[in-house]
This record gives structure tokens, sequence and C-alpha cells, in this order.
């Protein structure tokens, strides 16, 4: 049983860890919010220009002016603070937001990502993710393993336009939990029911077995 | 105190001619300057350079001057929300320029502050750093980026008062101070003008000095891109 989106989002709560200032992405990294076990503290940063978003707002609370860098209406928390996108990105390349999460396309076994345009399709821009790439400390990846047509999206080298280089240190994919090492990416955690070998042959990039591998706990 | 207050948004326009470069604040459609756009629309001024971090919606915010033609370059970040635009950049129409979001607002800070050029690591070794010088420090590498500036810079506050002091509402705040840094003209337009004085010096975002015109906004539609609500 492969894990679905929301089962990521789950798996990835558990690098959070307490006092964290973290940045999420769009998509799945979003989810991730929802699961952070009840008394850790996090902050979540928008890189729009707010410290500590909140959930989105009722109806009533709706304000036009206040959303995060998906768009979204937000609302703020008790200690929240609003800022310019030029002290956001201060923060972000200052390296002062501890934990990174976000979507990709496809991640190399040197850490390098793509994420951000698909030649030959409509290109959207980048918006602030090779700032957060170049510079957070820690950058965890949600994905799917492959593509639709099964191609492995955990590549040698990545095949699409990089947005940075040598930044990725974890991947959470709908098989398994990996690392990437100096010699390519480590198995950590599997998930229930998938095999090394199943895993091995979604993956093109150097993949490291070292004894008995985990499933993946929820 | 110097008085910055021009009679409306006609005033504040005064001197926008075809072909500048101009900043537009706002990150999505919040914290857009609403009033100015639709003055830019009226008054039909085309091949404009456009800073902005996004290009707006189809039918609203800087959407609508690609629908009039009126833009020849756009300086953004992130412009997927917009198909005019698409058809326009896939037509050759428009030409565009993707900054790193970061990158984009360090450039108009910079430009507003006096710094010709800084580094960056964000884009090295990708094709944002094609062109670029690069050197490294402390062992990371880094990209030489350029500051921005423009012929008019069009940001939107909360409030202001009659010296030019402004203050933004929640992540309205965005693009806005720095843009309001790095015009040769920056327009503000509020949604309250109050004498000066009735603000508290405290709690001023953007200092007069940065602001040459500054009036209220007619209205405010302040559409939502993603309303998104919880039950309870």
């Amino acid at each position: 049983m492969s894990l679905d989106k929301n089962q990521i989002a789950k798996r990835i709560a558990q690098e959070v860890k307490n006092g964290m200032y973290v940045n999420l992405g769009i998509g799945i990294p979003t989810l991730v919010a929802n699961y952070i076990p009840h008394g850790i503290e996090v902050v979540l940063q928008s890189e729009n220009g707010l410290l500590g978003m909140g959930p989105f707002p009722t109806e009533d609370q709706v304000d036009a002016d206040l959303i995060n860098a998906g768009k979204q209406t937000i609302t703020t928390l008790p200690g929240s603070s609003i800022f310019s996108s030029a002290d956001s990105f201060g923060m972000i390349r200052g390296e002062h937001v501890d934990l990174t999460i976000l979507g990709a396309m496809e991640v190399s076994e040197k850490g390098d990502i793509a994420n951000w345009k698909i030649p030959g399709k409509m290109v959207k821009g980048m918006g602030g993710a090779m700032d957060l790439v170049a510079s957070a400390k820690n950058i965890i990846v949600a994905m799917q393993h492959t593509a639709r047509d099964g191609s492995s999206k955990l590549l040698k080298e990545c095949t699409l336009p990089i947005t940075g280089l040598k930044c990725v240190k974890k991947i959470v994919t709908d098989l398994c939990v990996m690392e990437v090492t100096d010699k390519g990416f480590k198995l950590l955690e599997r998930a229930p029911g998938v095999s090394v070998e199943d895993i091995q042959k979604a993956t093109e990039g150097t993949l490291i077995v070292e004894g008995d591998i985990p499933e993946v706990q929820l | 105190m110097i008085n910055k207050t021009v009679k409306n948004v006609q005033e504040a326009l005064q001197g926008v001619e075809n072909g500048m470069t101009l900043m537009l604040g706002g990150f999505g459609l919040c914290g857009i300057p609403e009033n100015c756009i639709n003055e830019l629309l009226r008054l039909g001024v085309t091949d404009l350079t456009c800073i902005s971090n996004n290009a707006g919606v189809d039918d609203f915010g800087i959407g609508l001057l690609l629908q009039k033609r009126q833009v020849k370059k756009m300086i953004a970040s992130y412009v997927g929300e917009n198909a005019e635009f698409e058809r326009q950049l896939l037509t050759g129409e428009l030409e565009v320029e993707l900054n790193p979001q970061g990158t984009l607002a360090e450039r108009i800070r910079a430009g507003g502050a006096g710094i010709p050029a800084f580094f960056t690591p964000a884009g090295y070794g990708t094709e944002v750093g094609e062109g670029k010088e690069s050197r490294e420090f402390n062992g990371k590498m880094y990209l030489m980026e350029t500051w921005l500036k423009a012929d008019f810079a069009f940001v939107k506050a909360w409030k202001g008062d009659t010296a030019g002091n402004l203050i933004y509402k929640g992540t309205a705040r965005n693009f806005n101070p720095m843009m309001a840094t790095a015009g040769k003209i920056t327009v503000a337009e509020v949604e309250e003008l109050v004498p000066a004085g009735e603000l508290d010096p405290n709690m001023i975002h953007t200092p007069g000095i940065f602001v040459q015109r500054i009036f209220q906004g007619e209205k405010y539609e302040k559409r939502i891109e993603q309303r998104t609500v919880r039950s309870t």
C-alpha cells in the first residue's frame, strides 16, 4: 500500500520539531499543518510577509488584506507578525527559517531539485521557490515517486530546468522515506507493504539500502 | 510639513508617458493600486515596462492593462493566473523577465537604497543565472543581481497622511514598501487620508520622504483570488 497525500503529509509532520519556524509550499506541504502533533509549537512562515499563519478564516473573518503565499485567505494568531516581502526573503536567505517543505517534479541523487518549469508548457514563474531552496537549512520534499507513465522522478540528474542545486535533505514519497547523502538516496523507511525491490525499480538514481528497512509508522 | 496631497488620481498620474517603466505594488490581487491601474487604463499609455510580483488575473489588476495591450514587458516572479498573459507570451507580443521572488524584492529595495548590485544564492546553477556574474563567498556560490528603479512607482497603503507617511494593513504590505522607495515619482493611494499629525510616528511603515504624491482612492473592490474558509 503506497502512501496517499495525507499520509505523506502525516509522515513529514513527524520531522517538525518544537520551536521551529517552518515554510510550507503549495500542495501536499500545506497539508502538513493539519498533522503537527499536539504539544509541538511551530510558527508557519508565509513568504509574502507573515509569521504565525493561522487557520483559514470563518466566513465573517474573511479579510482581503490577509492572504498566504498561495493567495488563500487566512488568519493571524496571537504573536503573529507582518512585514514586507523584502524582510520575508531576508529571513529566508539569512537562514532564520528552520525547515522548508516543498513539492518537486524531480530530485537528483545529489539533492538537486526541479519544480518550477516544464519547457514547452506555460511558464508560470518560480515565485519564491529558488530563494527558498538556495538558503534553507533543511529541505524536505513531498512528491510522487514516479510519473503517471511509471518513469522515475528520483534521478541521477534532473532533466527539467533546475530550481536549486544540492539542497534537498530528505524526501517522502508515496513509496518511501529517503535521505540524500554524498553517495545517493539512502532508503530509511518504506510504505507499508511496499518492498525494497519495488522502491529500487521505481528509483533511477543510486539507491543505498543498508540492513533491514522498517515500514513507515503513522 | 510638506504637503504631498494631490486632489485626485488624474493629478496623481500626470507625467506618465508611453514607454515608461512602472512599479506596481501588490501580491496577487492583495494590496494592488486599483485606482492608479484604472487611470492607466483611461490614459491608454502603451509600451510600458511593468515591474510587479504578479500580472493580475484576466479581468482585474495588471491583467486589465494586458487586455488593452498597454504592456510591452513584465518583470515579475509568478504570472500563473492569467490566460491573456499566456497568449501574449506565446505569440511574442509580450516580453517577460522572471525573477526569484526574493531577488525581485531585493532588487527593488536596492534601487531605493542606492545599492547598484548585490549577491544572492537564489538562482545559482539555474537558467536565472545565465549570463550573470557569479562569485564564491565562504564556499558557497552567489549570483550578482542589479537594482531596479522606475519612472513611477504606484503603491497602495491602508492609511496615509498629507506628509506622505504610510501605514499598510495585513499582507497587503508585501512589495509596496520597497516600491515606494524606488520610484522617481512615487504615487501612494490610500484608503484613508488624514492630516499630518494624526498618525503615530512610531507606527509609520513608509516615511513620507519616499512619497511624492498621495491621494485617497475613490473606491476599493479588493477582489479575493482564493476565498478559502472553514466552517467553524
